[in-house]
């Protein structure tokens, strides 16, 4: 890592990571290879079980076909190598040592099994950065137990938080392999750490990730509450779950499609605001509380404390939630986030995937990006930069590699 | 008296300027003083610092309340120096400048504009300190047509499409029931700032990293959006979402199950035939030796039949036990862990040390979140809980900014401390 850098490259150009391919660390290698990296992902013959994922380009099965694959491995270079082997076994043990970064998600022990752990790799080149992710860790006695994304959220305090307020439906797993996501980006944190203390120290060390310990202290409330204070939270339709139970705020909009309506007012602005929109839209026969959002104008707002006191205060306390229900029940959710929020009220329009993909803001801004699919003439839109680095600037380099298509170009390197 | 400081020393070469607040600025800072880089955070001794809205609310120990005293901020701020300036007044404003000259980067998640109306936009900070890394973290981010909307978790969640594809179908979006983003986004945040930091060592250049933390949110849907973009498909479809389900990869049996007792239930993932094969002998009964659920087709084929199946057999036994036994069988599953449970019960997280005691002045003794990694050599160290309101005020206008004395006693009489 040395010389100066044209303007164009990210900020991890000249690092080079080797990643042995996993569910568990791919987004790592995605996060640090769109971050300029030149990270090499080693899969097994025939390739990673993760290219038998769907959804699949023109839902056809195949392993240069499947969406997940391209999604976690863009900006990485393949090679195939079978570590059973031991062939195989030194030509990846002399691929690591050409490596700043070693990624990781193998079973505990499955590596030091066939000599090609960090410690075996790192005694010959002592400024390695090597991260394991694992489910729990390779040190505690839970190690060997067999999880998913799933069992992970479920057993790791996510899934408690999530659901509805009819506690005889299940709580909910939220979709995306997030477990995946939620330890990738502490395994991607932690090889930054690590790289900026290289920097001063000239060593590099082994870094153990757990997933189960990523998913535990990605809960909110879910932990703090018992840690302070031995709360248990509870869960609640589409907002916080908390010990005690809060008032809905999710709303269907005139279409079906739903809305978050936030805080109710509190502030006179937000009150004027709210009444004055009402008007425009010709509601004011209709709604009939709106004679207590012109109160809550008069008086200059109201304050929490007030609430508990005083009934009056209560009831305006009410119209205001009452009048983003009623506003929102008349509108679709674009009209009403964007109308709301133009008012200077926080609320969100519970948008898909999709529809979020291409709201007018993300476009605006240049978030969707296209990837050449040069393999078969076509390119796609893809997520973009998570954030905005113009003098190092965040780039999906080129779209996930083929089975080993990067083979002689690494091994004639090394 | 040295400044109180992590004991790890892997980012203790590093000192951050830091205006951040809430969880999805805090937690992004928190994780860089826990790996021993110096944070100071700079707060409002007007308005008691609250510009963070946790510090003063629940959750408390013995209920005792106050701006010191809040749980949730002791959890996100620990490890950090605390310092009060008033950027209303020229004084303070220097006083701000000074900080920033003698640090490698700003941190802040005010909404976007609100910072440089403050009177330091990054040209301002880039003249202070030219190689300066500053990272703003907003909702809707710096530009855009969205860029003056307000945000938090759950609006972040909302627009993201997180919110949405949490859910079962026919039913409301159930959504995330916690900041999720606030966590995420500050992971991606503490990304942006080490980043910017390795090309700046790399290169000399600072930079003004600007977040939309809903950006992030998005990416985090990758392969739906694909199916989307490549085929045309959306997520908002008959039948979906279906998060309690597996598509990719797609696995059966793959729910969340009620078991005995009121409101306990189990998760279950079948990844493959074995799995299948393994817990149908644990099963043991005659439906679960139907030669249709031998292939992974057979099984998604007839899924509410065999989750209801499934469900026969959990609902008269204990999460726990049940749990235990489907993993020895070698298949992947778990109860529903209450906080109780994976806290105080679970050696998953006790063995890894996931729960660390800290010293606040105020509050005491109290557990906090950890981090869910250990290093060789540099491994974090959380022992120091949040500052109070100007804990380290002195101790930073003296060590860090090499103020004397009778400055000092100045900044204090005419309260720009």
């Amino acid at each position: 890592m040395s010389g100066a850098a044209a303007s164009s490259t990210g900020p991890l150009d000249g690092v080079r990571v080797v990643e042995l391919a996993s569910d568990h660390a791919a987004w790592a290698g995605k996060l640090l290879g769109d971050l300029g990296a030149d990270v090499i992902v080693v899969e097994p013959p025939g390739g990673h079980p993760g290219r038998s994922y769907g959804p699949f380009v023109d839902d056809e099965p195949g392993p240069e076909r499947s969406l997940t694959w391209w999604y976690y491995n863009t900006s990485k270079r393949g090679v195939v190598l079978d570590l059973d082997d031991p062939d195989g076994a030194a030509r990846f043990r002399r691929l690591a040592a050409t490596a700043d970064i070693v990624l990781e998600g193998e079973p505990p022990g499955r590596l030091d099994a066939i000599g090609l752990d960090h410690r075996d790799v790192r005694a010959g080149r002592p400024e390695l950065i090597w991260v394991a992710v694992t489910p729990f860790g390779r040190a505690t006695s839970r190690a060997d137990e067999p999880a998913t994304d799933l069992t992970l959220l479920a057993g790791g305090g996510p899934v408690w938080n999530c659901g509805y307020d009819d506690h005889t439906l299940p709580p909910v797993r939220g979709g995306g392999n997030q477990a995946f996501h939620i330890a990738s980006s502490f395994a991607a944190m932690s090889a930054l750490t690590a790289l900026l203390h290289r920097e001063v120290s000239g060593t590099g060390q082994f870094i153990d990730v757990s997933m189960h310990a990523a998913a535990n202290v990605t809960t909110e409330s879910g932990s703090f509450d018992w840690l302070v204070a031995r709360n248990t939270v509870v869960r609640q339709t589409g907002r916080h779950a908390l010990a005690s139970i809060t008032q809905e705020t999710q709303v269907q909009c005139a279409d079906g499609r739903y809305v978050n309506t936030g805080f109710p007012p509190r502030h006179v602005k937000d009150f004027a605001s709210l009444r004055d929109w009402v008007d425009e839209c010709g509601f004011r026969d209709e709604f009939g509380d709106i004679v207590l959002l012109d109160l809550a104008v008069e008086r200059g707002g109201i304050s929490l404390g007030e609430l508990r006191e005083d009934p009056l205060i209560s009831e305006i306390y009410g119209a205001g939630r009452s009048a983003l229900v009623f506003l929102a029940e008349h509108m679709t959710p674009e009209e009403f986030f964007v109308g709301a929020q133009q008012r200077g009220l926080a609320v969100g329009a519970v948008w898909s995937p999709e529809e979020a993909f291409t709201n007018e803001h993300v476009v605006a801004r240049g978030f969707p990006v296209e990837v050449d699919h040069d393999d078969l003439g076509r390119s796609f839109a893809y997520p973009g930069a998570p954030f905005i680095a113009p003098r190092s600037p965040w780039r999906i380099s080129r779209r996930a590699p083929h089975v080993g298509e990067h083979q002689d170009e690494v091994f004639d390197e090394d | 008296m040295a400044l109180p400081a992590s004991r790890s020393r892997a980012l203790a070469h590093l000192r951050i300027c830091d205006l951040t607040g809430q969880l999805a600025g805090a937690g992004a800072t928190k994780f860089l003083a826990a790996f021993g880089a110096q944070v100071i955070r700079v707060e409002d001794p007007v308005r008691q610092g609250s510009w963070d809205i946790l510090r003063g609310v629940p959750p408390f120990v013995d209920e005792r309340r106050g701006v010191n005293l809040g749980g949730a901020f002791n959890n996100h701020n620990v490890e950090k120096l605390g310092i009060t300036i008033d950027l209303r007044q020229e004084r303070g404003k220097d006083l701000l400048r000074e900080l920033v000259a003698v640090s490698d980067a700003v941190t802040e998640n005010f909404a976007a504009g609100v910072f440089a109306r403050m009177g330091f936009p990054y040209e301002e900070l880039a003249r202070v300190k030219p190689d300066i890394v500053y990272v703003s973290n907003s909702g809707f981010g710096a530009a855009g047509p969205y860029s003056s909307f307000r945000t938090w978790g759950p609006i972040v969640q909302a627009v993201s499409g997180l919110t949405f594809s949490s859910g079962l179908p026919g039913l409301p979006p159930a959504g995330w029931g916690f900041s999720y983003m606030d966590h995420m986004g500050a992971n991606y945040m503490a990304i942006a700032v080490m980043s910017g930091l390795v090309h700046r060592n790399r290169t000399g250049e600072g930079q003004w990293i600007d977040m939309a933390c809903t950006e992030p949110g998005i990416a985090l849907c990758g392969p739906d959006l694909l199916d989307f973009s490549v085929n045309g498909r959306p997520l908002r479809r008959d039948g979906q979402p279906h998060s309690n389900h597996s598509h990719a990869p797609a696995m059966a049996p793959h729910n969340i199950y009620a078991a005995e007792g009121d409101d306990e239930w189990i998760a279950i993932a079948c990844r493959d035939d074995d799995d299948w094969a393994r817990l149908a002998t644990v099963i043991a009964e005659p439906w679960a030796k139907d030669e249709r659920y031998a292939t992974l087709d057979g099984r998604l084929a007839d899924q509410g039949t065999l989750d209801a199946h499934v469900e026969s057999w959990t609902r008269t036994r204990n999460r726990h036990a049940a749990a235990e036994a489907i993993r020895a069988s070698g298949v992947p599953a778990s109860a529903v862990a209450s906080p109780e449970d994976r806290i105080e019960h679970d050696p998953g997280t006790s063995e890894f040390g996931l729960w660390p005691r800290v010293h606040h002045t105020e509050i005491g003794e109290v557990r906090v979140d950890g981090l869910p990694v250990h290093f060789s050599d540099t491994d974090w160290s959380i022992e120091h809980g949040a500052p109070c309101l100007g804990e380290h005020t002195d101790d930073v206008l003296r060590d860090v900014l090499g103020l004397g004395d009778d400055d000092i006693v100045s900044l204090h009489e005419e309260k720009v401390v």
